[in-house]
């Protein structure tokens, strides 16, 4: 499925300040049982944003009116755990295009790029930088450029370069996916299955 | 050139590489799960393009299964409906499924290498984190997203990356009472739940040379736990031994040639890895989690760490023992329990079973305690019985449940209720993870076991 292209985005962010989020928590276990990729933002972050009894827990950042945006922004080694995809799934489709973060788990990060939203990795200093910025004004705009691979806090103008593989930044910028490339060379893929051993 | 086990593996299945970009890996076996698989389905249909290699691709239905009255039809209608899609899935493309009542069904990381489905050399993915298991073959095995899932219906490949090289080295003896859950625990409190990030591992040293495959399993399969896509360790006469005779294992002059090419899936000396550590078996102890990440764990007789001795941020170590109920300092000894879970990829095997009846053989279950014996699949439950395993469990108070994945990851009804402390052989305590508001201490099947007959944490080394 091809999905949206990725060009330049600048949005508000939404903080997150902690480490280690896993896919857990991001769309609890319980919530999978779709046999279609519908409704999945619903159930983001289900157990930190709701209560047992389905009240918002105020203090939760998605519940806070102060903050809104496409950008979601975590602590380092986000999306550890599961390979579920719907914990990308449910970031885009609560509304989110890209999360930046110190560091990435692989599988989350792969899943994200493999769906349209772009993974950012910054420095943990630039990451302080920008929790500092939105603590200051939950206005700033963070400008994510994709062809140029920046990040830009728009209130102070402090700006780091991120990296991403050619290859997969085509993908983003095009809104193309790896199985239109795949598909595209099924008889190398033929050739090779035929030689090997199992 | 020198090459790792992981080089010769990947190296051999490269199709293509793509310039700064992934390589484009040819995978052998992909096995195939209820959760992960539906969205793939859909979007073959929505392209109109079948199943290239229906013959490399297993089915099996594992999370989503009740593990109690798998003779009636399935209670929750989004379960069922996801069942039955798998089921239809598996039809419509010619694809094997070994469903809810099949004699082989099971966890899809314990059918695997049960059924010889798993060989060493093999590129093995399936869309579920501990894919890795499948490590302790040989094989390089990884999870997958959906997205990939329906790369490798449709195409056979996925496109990733080389992951960086770590060998993890463990040599001398493990002490009583140490098993291979305890030396993954270990590993994991040492490198964290990132620090293998971006790398594939391989194990070496005494430690994994005289470990069972079932052990090896355990081990591999807890490799994405420190962040790791897998871990590896190199076949040997015992892996041999294991898969031969098995359904899907190769036999006769197709053995022999296999059996050839296996014997040169070893690190040659002199190859040089990206990382490598080294540890002493002998430092190792029985382990046990006392946060809400695999990374946090310590030997059982310690105390809980304070936070300025860890890594990484106090605020999030601090919310994780808010979480937990626990405070800096405190022992693990003696922390009262509510709930016993013995099952998962990890832990559901026979060993594991053999494990926990010998410690709670002539003892009685503590009546605070509430027990989950889950086995990883059918052939485990056969054999349960058959070694009187399950005799031993009914005269200390035990029930045996059907087997799936269960309470690991509680996404049908077995949930660990709010607040609830439950020991647990599975291979994640993130928050809620059995269940909403559960609190899950990470253990090996014998502390599990310690702590079913006692009620509370207890040094299972006191009780062998």
């Amino acid at each position: 499925m091809a999905y949206d292209k990725f060009n330049v985005l600048t949005s508000t962010a939404v903080p997150l300040p902690i480490e280690n989020v896993d896919t857990d928590q991001i769309i609890p276990a319980r919530f999978l049982k779709a046999t279609e990729r519908i409704g999945f933002g619903d159930n983001l972050f289900r157990d930190w944003r709701y209560n047992q009894d389905d009240s918002p827990k105020e203090d939760f950042v998605l519940n806070n009116p102060r903050y809104s945006g496409k950008i979601l922004v975590g602590g380092k080694n986000f999306g550890s755990g599961s390979s579920r995809e719907h914990a990308a799934w449910a970031v885009y489709d609560y509304g989110f295009r890209c999360v930046v973060s110190s560091f990435f788990a692989d599988i989350f990060k792969n899943n994200c790029l493999n769906i349209g939203v772009l993974p950012v990795q910054v420095s943990p200093a630039f990451l302080a930088d920008i929790y500092a910025a939105i603590e200051e004004d939950a206005s700033t705009e963070l400008v994510v450029d994709l062809p140029a691979q920046t990040i830009t806090i728009s209130s102070t103008g402090a700006s780091e370069s991120f990296d991403i593989n050619t290859y997969k930044k085509g993908n983003m910028t095009n809104g193309f996916d790896d199985i239109d490339y795949l598909l595209n060379i099924k008889d190398s893929i033929r050739d090779f299955a035929a030689n090997t051993p199992l | 050139m020198k090459k790792t086990l992981f080089d010769k593996v990947w190296d051999s299945h490269v199709v293509q590489q793509v310039e700064d970009g992934p390589d484009i890996l040819f995978i052998d076996r992909h096995m195939v799960h209820e959760v992960t698989s539906p969205v793939a389905f859909l979007g073959l249909k929505n392209r109109n393009i079948p199943v290239l290699y229906p013959e490399r691709t297993f089915a099996t239905a594992d999370h989503n299964t009740p593990t109690i009255n798998q003779h009636l039809p399935v209670e929750d209608p989004l379960s069922a409906n996801q069942l039955k899609a798998l089921e239809e899935n598996a039809a419509a493309h010619g694809i094997s499924y070994w469903g809810l009542g099949h004699e082989k069904n099971g966890i899809v990381h314990v059918v695997g290498p049960e059924y010889g489905i798993t060989q060493p050399g093999a590129t093995i993915v399936c869309g579920d984190s501990h894919t890795s298991t499948h490590g302790a073959f040989g094989a390089i095995a990884f999870g997958i997203g959906t997205s990939e899932v329906e790369m490798v219906l449709s195409t056979q490949c996925i496109m990733q990356p080389k992951p960086k090289s770590m060998r993890i080295n463990i040599n001398g003896e493990l002490g009583k009472g140490v098993t291979p859950k305890d030396v993954a625990l270990y590993i994991i409190s040492r490198l964290t739940t990132s620090g293998a990030t971006g790398y594939f591992v391989e194990y070496a040293g005494d430690v994994f040379t005289s470990m069972t495959m079932e052990g090896r399993m355990t081990v591999c399969n807890l490799s994405i736990e420190m962040g790791a896509r897998g871990g590896m360790i190199a076949p040997d006469e015992k892996t041999f031994d294991y898969i031969q005779g098995r359904e899907f294992t190769p036999t006769g002059a197709a053995w022999d040639k296999a059996k050839a090419y296996w014997d040169t899936l070893h690190t040659d000396e002199g190859a040089s890895f990206d990382k490598e550590y080294h540890f002493d078996a002998s430092e190792i102890e029985p382990m046990i989690t006392y946060g809400t990440n695999p990374g946090m764990g310590m030997g059982i007789t310690n105390g809980i760490p304070n936070a300025y001795a860890v890594e990484g941020g106090a605020a999030t170590y601090k919310k994780s023992l808010a979480y937990m109920g626990y405070n800096e300092g405190e022992d693990m000894i003696g922390k009262p329990i509510d709930f016993v879970f013995l099952g998962s990829c990890t832990n559901g095997r026979i060993e594991d079973f053999r494990a926990f009846a010998e410690i709670i053989k002539g003892r009685k279950k503590a009546d605070n305690v509430t027990a989950w014996l889950v086995p990883g699949s059918h052939k485990v439950l056969a054999a349960i019985k058959e070694e009187g395993i399950l005799d031993e469990l009914h005269n200390a108070g035990f029930e045996l449940r059907e087997p799936g994945c269960s309470a690991c990851l509680a996404m049908n009804d077995d949930k660990i209720p709010a607040g609830k402390y439950a020991v647990s052989t599975s291979n994640r305590n993130f928050e809620g993870r059995q269940g909403p508001g559960s609190r899950t201490l990470l253990a090996s099947p014998i502390v599990a076991a310690a702590a079913a007959v006692t009620g509370k944490v207890t040094d299972p080394r006191t009780l062998l």
